[in-house]
């Protein structure tokens, strides 16, 4: 083969490689994608129910109640708040770190009556870690002091 | 005292770095052997002085030295000595101390080992391993100084993160940072080759044993890390997709495929180009990974002591020692001149397919960890792209690597024979078909790519098992003549062999997670539940006092039909001084599988949320990834390999030349 053959054959393996790979993410785009929301966001929005999504914020203080295998809480950005439901799987995986006055992720799927049936709750590392888009939705409001996520 | 003795090491630090960015630099250009020689003993220096600064560090806190703000803030006069110690590095300034530390390791060892290499290269490569140096240690003394002190000092620190309180911090950053680290190497020689405008095979000689040891520990360490998220609640298991997972899985795929492609230019001398581009590549995988660790732009289960305000220096580091030398790479690449032909049906092609795929997998993990920044600074828009997404592409993708591994490892150099090699393969091949169809015909459940990955992982294993044997093997040949082949064979030989077996059973490992059992129930002291073949009785709850915690421990005994196989402790501890609890899972390796256990706070009744979870064969997960590094290191110690080993010939005349002045 000579060297121009051996080049071409070369450019055809990796076009088709990357023809795979870009269907595949393009396929994988189109339904495993969950949006990031604030409670704000899905108050501004008028989302369908069974909506993926991933709601950021901080739990209400004197919101979560607990009892019998299930676990129900509020999610707020100080302005909106979204009541999050949280049984099975997802109360039995709550982290070490969710505390009220926290900031909090929660995955899960919209329920019809707008709440957040949760099949996860996400933990940080750090308890003074806050998801950077609270801290961004705070900020927006005027609520966020500079270096108070520090001790 | 011995606190500001380590900060003045480290400015010294920083200027010799300087020294050993721009003296060789000039030197190698003049051709000056003194100034190229500041280089080497600059590199070692740095090293000295940077280790005092690390050890004034550790001194602190093991002394629990509370004036200083960062032990004061990390640390705890109860804590056990293993966690004053890897606090120093369970913090943001201590861990870029370390990563700078590690840098200047392996600096001193180019500087201390490397005599045999070409005077220019070797002084080329440690100018911009100083400049490396140079602009994190001017990160850490201008943004993240970690002797600062605290005045007046508190009695007491505020205690390392309850979380980060476990083994894996004292093995895992160190080990990954090994990793990260160590191809600074090899992209420092890149630079340096594309600094000299040559390159040949020699070159690919001297970085591949630097490129091995930065690959086997961050294949280590990723596995550390994979461990250690497996057996802590709350971050997502053994993979989560996270970005902070993906940042150290970028460099790995972009090392493995520079480890493969740097094979051909070692014993081919083609693929130059592409080899230095790799180069360029993984540590500039490194560097983003850093950058996404510690500036905190995206959302990460694993973020902590993240600063966006440190973020812009980063970026900025970042965007130099990426732009920079790929504008070099972009002058100087079509000087390179081409080498050898092969066909596509070879060893080479073979490896070239392999580099694809890897530098594929790697582009879509790119994408999808840094599309959903990228789009909300275009549209505002927030979304998070989880493990679905990269199941789909990454794994499908990886699915493919795994097939056309057996295949790569069995054809030869230049021209193959790929019916050959096929032949070659039945066994695996059929080996791999009775597993498909047993799964898919006994085992109910699971996630479709499941089977199929199993039976890949099988086909990867017996692949490599039939060409090992098929090397040593004649027709007709004695046992004994069979034994000596086999220990004749090249240990780099048994290296690749070791490392793709490894992935094999890595493969294994997860495939293997698609056919768990988990129960979760409200248990009592007594109560018995069942999870996959194994049943689980909560004996007693019982609250116990350790260092600096307090923990309500739950005795569990595992029963299959009815015998006593093992016991288990989960537990949950609650830190008095950060007031904050965390679940100790209870673990026991049953064969190659696992039982993992955990329980939540006892309610008033005395009852407690109970998770049980069956894991066949998940254990080999992390022993794949060991063999793997097995592998490596394996392929490290063959002769040929050996770091620098100069021709005979040349070393001879070079001591008769000594010996003569």
């Amino acid at each position: 083969m000579t060297r121009k053959g051996r080049r071409l054959t070369l450019i055809g393996v990796a076009l088709a490689v990357v023809g795979v790979a870009v269907g595949l993410a393009l396929y994988a785009m189109s339904d495993s994608i969950a949006l990031f929301l604030t409670p704000s966001e899905v108050a501004a929005k008028t989302l369908k129910p069974g909506t993926r999504l991933r709601l950021g914020g901080l739990v209400e203080m004197g919101s979560v109640q607990r009892g019998g295998g299930a676990m129900t809480f509020a999610v707020t950005d100080s302005a909106k708040s979204v009541g999050v439901d949280c049984a099975g799987a997802c109360f039995a995986n709550v982290p070490d770190l969710f505390r009220e006055g926290q900031g909090v992720v929660a995955e899960g799927t919209l329920a019809a009556d707008g709440r957040l049936s949760a099949e996860a709750i996400l933990a940080k590392h750090d308890e003074r870690y806050m998801p950077r888009e609270v801290v961004d939705s705070l900020k927006r409001q005027g609520l966020w002091v500079e270096g108070r996520a520090k001790p | 005292m011995i606190v500001e003795a380590g900060h003045f090491a480290l400015i010294l630090a920083f200027a010799l770095s300087l020294a050993q960015a721009s003296a060789p630099l000039i030197g190698a250009r003049r051709g000056d052997r003194a100034l190229m020689a500041v280089g080497t003993s600059a590199a070692l220096g740095q090293f000295v002085l940077v280790a005092l600064a690390f050890a004034a560090l550790a001194w602190a806190h093991l002394a629990s030295d509370f004036s200083v703000l960062n032990v004061a803030e990390n640390s705890h006069s109860a804590a056990p000595a293993i966690y004053k110690f890897s606090g120093v590095w369970g913090n943001h300034e201590g861990s870029m101390l370390l990563w700078t530390l590690i840098l200047a390791v392996f600096g001193a060892v180019v500087a201390g080992f490397g005599r045999a290499l070409p005077a220019r290269l070797r002084a080329d490569a440690l100018a911009v391993q100083g400049l490396i140096s140079a602009a994190f240690l001017a990160f850490i003394l201008l943004t993240s100084n970690p002797f600062e002190r605290l005045s007046p000092a508190p009695f007491e620190g505020r205690d390392l993160n309850p979380i980060l309180q476990d083994p894996g911090l004292a093995i895992h950053p160190p080990l990954l940072y090994l990793g990260y680290v160590g191809f600074s190497i090899v992209f420092s020689f890149a630079a340096a080759a594309l600094i000299e405008g040559r390159i040949d095979a020699a070159w690919a000689r001297f970085v591949r044993p630097f490129a091995l040891i930065a690959w086997c520990f961050l294949t280590l360490g990723i596995a550390v890390g994979s461990y250690w998220a497996y057996y802590t609640l709350g971050w997502g298991g053994f993979w989560f997709w996270d970005p902070v997972e993906n940042a150290s899985l970028m460099p790995w795929l972009a090392g493995t495929a520079f480890i493969h492609s740097a094979a051909v230019m070692e014993k081919r001398d083609a693929l130059k180009v592409w080899t230095i581009f790799l180069a360029i590549l993984v540590f500039s995988f490194s560097l983003l990974g850093t950058f996404l660790v510690r500036s905190g732009v995206l959302t990460s289960v694993h973020a902590f002591a993240s600063d966006p305000r440190r973020g812009v220096f980063i970026l900025v580091i970042l965007a130099a020692f990426i732009a920079g030398p790929l504008a070099l790479f972009a002058w100087r690449a079509p000087m390179l001149r081409q080498g050898g032909l092969f066909a596509p049906i070879s060893r080479e092609g073979a490896l070239v397919l392999n580099n694809l795929l890897l530098t594929t997998v790697c582009a879509i993990v790119f994408f999808g960890t840094l599309y959903p920044l990228a789009l909300e600074q275009a549209t505002g828009e927030k979304i998070t792209v989880g493990a679905p997404f990269f199941n789909l592409t990454a794994g499908v993708l990886m699915m493919a690597i795994a097939f056309a591994t057996p295949f790569g490892f069995s054809l030869a150099w230049k021209r193959g024979d790929l019916l050959g090699v096929a032949q070659r393969l039945t066994v695996a091949f059929a080996g791999g078909l009775v597993v498909l169809v047993g799964l898919v015909a006994f085992v109910r459940g699971g996630p479709v790519l499941a089977p199929i990955a199993a039976a890949l992982a099988v086909f990867v294993m017996l692949g490599t098992l039939s060409e090992v044997a098929s090397r040593a093997w004649r027709r007709g040949a004695s046992l004994g003549v069979t034994l000596s082949r086999l220990v004749g064979l090249p240990l780099s030989f048994w290296g690749g062999g070791l490392a793709h077996f490894g992935a094999g059973l890595a493969l294994l490992g997860l495939a293997s997670t698609g056919f768990g059992a988990e129960t979760i129930a409200t248990m009592k002291a007594g109560a018995t539940q069942t999870v996959g073949p194994y049943e689980i009785t909560l004996d007693s709850l019982a609250g116990r006092t350790g260092p600096n915690y307090r923990e309500t421990v739950g005795e569990m005994t595992i029963r299959k039909d009815g015998v006593v196989v093992a016991t288990v402790e989960p537990a949950r501890r609650l830190f008095a001084t950060r007031q904050m609890a965390t679940t100790q899972a209870g673990i026991v390796t049953l064969r190659f599988g696992q039982v993992y256990t955990a329980i939540g706070d006892p309610g008033d009744d005395g009852a407690v949320a109970a998770r049980l979870y069956w894991k066949p064969l998940v254990t080999l997960i992390w022993l794949g990834a060991v063999v793997m590094a097995l592998g490596g290191a394996l392929s490290l110690a063959d002769r040929r390999l050996r770091f620098g080993a100069p021709a005979p010939a040349r070393s001879a005349a070079a001591a008769a030349a000594r010996g003569a002045g």
